[in-house]
């Protein structure tokens, strides 16, 4: 099992921070998943984490100027490694303006990520900050667990409003109360609700649009035949919506959410080559 | 009764918020409209009491039907309600407002738009307190400056914050206007001449010297960081009253006003 890898272009190593700042901010610990062509960061769901899960899967030729990567074996050449994305995170954190930044896995006391960093410097020797990140080692068999969420079959998709807006109406909403309604219709209405003993607001978004679901991959869903007017809507934990708008430093080029009514959220954020995927389940 | 406030939009809702703000030591708030404006009272441990006057014209539109109508709302919830789209408004746009208030047992609603996106805002009313009566009426003022409030500023930045109550003295001989503390790092004296440029006004008929706790006058920092002069008074009995003037972009004046209660533990002999 090896695995080595380099960034050199420096606007790639800000994009991939920032993803890992992202992902740090969904996950305490998650499952890094390399293969031959991608990189996928996954969450799955566990009722101990709140139950949401994530899915950010990546082409690693946007990134990285040199990957090499080897399995368990020829057939399975795949790697599947539990880490703590905060510690990843810290790690590029000295790397904001690095020469370049080396990963590779190694095995010296216990399994571990090595980032290398190469920072500039005045003299011709260059000074390299190396962070160990220890990683666990996920078993052939419990592979399984780890597999790509299927869509679910939504009641609603609708796409987002501008993120930002969303993000601050979430924000002083999570000051009021700790749950959220989302609602959202075929005719591209969104709102997003909160009630206490003390108050209670909605905000309305409007002219979002819906996206064309059934013609891009023929796939048949409760959407189909429902009425456009009506609403399906589903409550969740507000921090967990909290924290996915708080990790989008980028607004992305698209954003939507499929709702299945009182059951799952799932939104989809695409940016350029990235994509992520997060479920948040319902609170009942 | 009914009142509509607004739409009120932009750099003049920011400059109402930061008045709520500069109140906003005490989740609580009794709100007070009559056809002048809107009266935002704050009290804590029945020594304090803050108002904040927003005057009608800040809103392009006002109107309160009854002669007077008052409630008390959660400062804390209507500040989050009205900064829903965030503090700094995304170039080109502005927020809208609307406020209305059907009368007793009737929640505040507000009506917020930005950039087509719409929220509605319901916010419960709860019966209002008594409020205390400092009664300050021009008659029973004793001691009166009115100060830049730069002056003060300066003062509150130079005096020991750590200690635990700020005395003023006010005298028609010197030293005419101190202000000292007695902190852990020794005492501080400020001192003002009646003839200082920063002093606009000083009508001090009697000496008197004064305590009040400083965790008590610490909110009204707030109000003193925005203001452009401020009123010192006090009456016979060392009841004290902070007027801040506050200007907008506009030129338009509002007030802020504390009134604190002087500290009862100190005997002739400290002083």
């Amino acid at each position: 099992m090896r695995f080595r890898a380099k960034i050199v272009d420096l606007a790639c190593l800000n994009h991939f921070s920032r993803i890992i700042n992202t992902i740090a901010k969904l996950a305490k610990t998650c499952i890094l998943r390399l293969t031959v062509c991608k990189l996928y960061f996954i969450l799955s769901d566990k009722v101990a984490n709140g139950g949401a899960s994530m899915w950010c899967e990546l082409c690693q030729g946007n990134f990285f100027d040199e990957y090499q990567m080897e399995g368990v074996a020829a057939e399975h050449n795949e790697i599947y490694l539990e880490l703590v994305p905060e510690n990843l995170s810290r790690a590029l954190k000295t790397a904001q303006n690095a020469k370049a930044v080396k990963m590779k896995l190694t095995n010296k006391h216990c399994p571990c990520l090595r980032v290398a960093v190469e920072l500039p410097s005045l003299s011709s020797s260059s000074r390299i900050v190396t962070h160990d990140i220890p990683v666990g080692v996920i078993p052939r068999r419990m592979w399984n667990d780890f597999r790509e969420p299927s869509v679910p079959d939504f009641d609603v998709s609708i796409y987002l409003p501008v993120l930002k807006t969303m993000k601050s109406v979430v924000e002083r909403m999570k000051n009021l109360s700790n749950f959220i309604v989302i609602e959202a219709n075929l005719s591209g209405e969104m709102n997003l609700k909160i009630e206490t003993d003390l108050v209670s607001v909605t905000t309305h978004f409007k002219d979002l649009g819906n996206p064309p679901w059934a013609s891009e991959d023929g796939c048949q869903s409760s959407a189909q035949g429902r009425d456009l007017e009506s609403m399906a809507e589903v409550c969740i934990d507000i921090k967990k919506l909290q924290q996915l708008l708080a990790g989008q430093q980028v607004n992305p080029t698209k954003a939507l959410c499929n709702i299945v009514c009182k059951r799952v959220v799932h939104f989809i954020l695409l940016h350029e080559e990235v994509s992520l995927q997060y479920f948040i389940p319902a609170i009942a | 009764g009914h009142a509509v406030l607004g739409p009120a939009s932009g750099q003049r809702e920011r400059y109402a918020l930061s008045l709520l703000r500069a109140v906003h030591f005490q989740d609580y708030a009794t709100c007070f409209a009559t056809a002048s404006g809107l009266r935002v009272t704050v009290e804590d441990a029945k020594c304090i009491q803050a108002n904040a006057f927003i005057q009608a014209e800040i809103f392009q539109e006002f109107s309160v039907q009854e002669e007077s109508v008052m409630f008390r709302v959660s400062l804390s919830v209507l500040l989050d309600c009205l900064t829903i789209f965030g503090t700094s408004s995304l170039p080109g746009t502005s927020t809208a407002l609307r406020m209305c208030y059907r009368g007793y047992g009737h929640p505040l609603m507000l009506f917020l738009e930005e950039g087509g996106v719409v929220t509605v805002c319901k916010i419960h009313t709860q019966e209002p307190d008594e409020l205390l009566d400092f009664d300050f009426c021009s008659t029973k003022v004793v001691n009166k400056i009115i100060l830049q409030s730069e002056g003060l500023r300066e003062a509150f930045a130079e005096l020991d914050m750590t200690s635990e109550v700020l005395q003023i003295t006010m005298s028609p001989d010197k030293p005419y206007f101190r202000l000292s503390t007695f902190g852990n790092a020794g005492s501080a004296h400020v001192d003002y001449p009646r003839d200082s440029d920063l002093m606009e006004a000083f009508h001090c008929n009697q000496t008197q010297t004064n305590r009040y706790k400083i965790s008590l006058l610490k909110p009204s920092t707030k109000a003193l960081a925005l203001s452009c002069k401020v009123s010192i008074r006090t009456d016979a009995q060392g009841f004290l009253s902070l007027q801040y003037m506050i200007r907008n972009e506009d030129g338009q004046i509002c007030f802020v006003e504390y009134y604190c209660c002087p500290d009862e533990n100190i005997t002739e002999a400290e002083l």
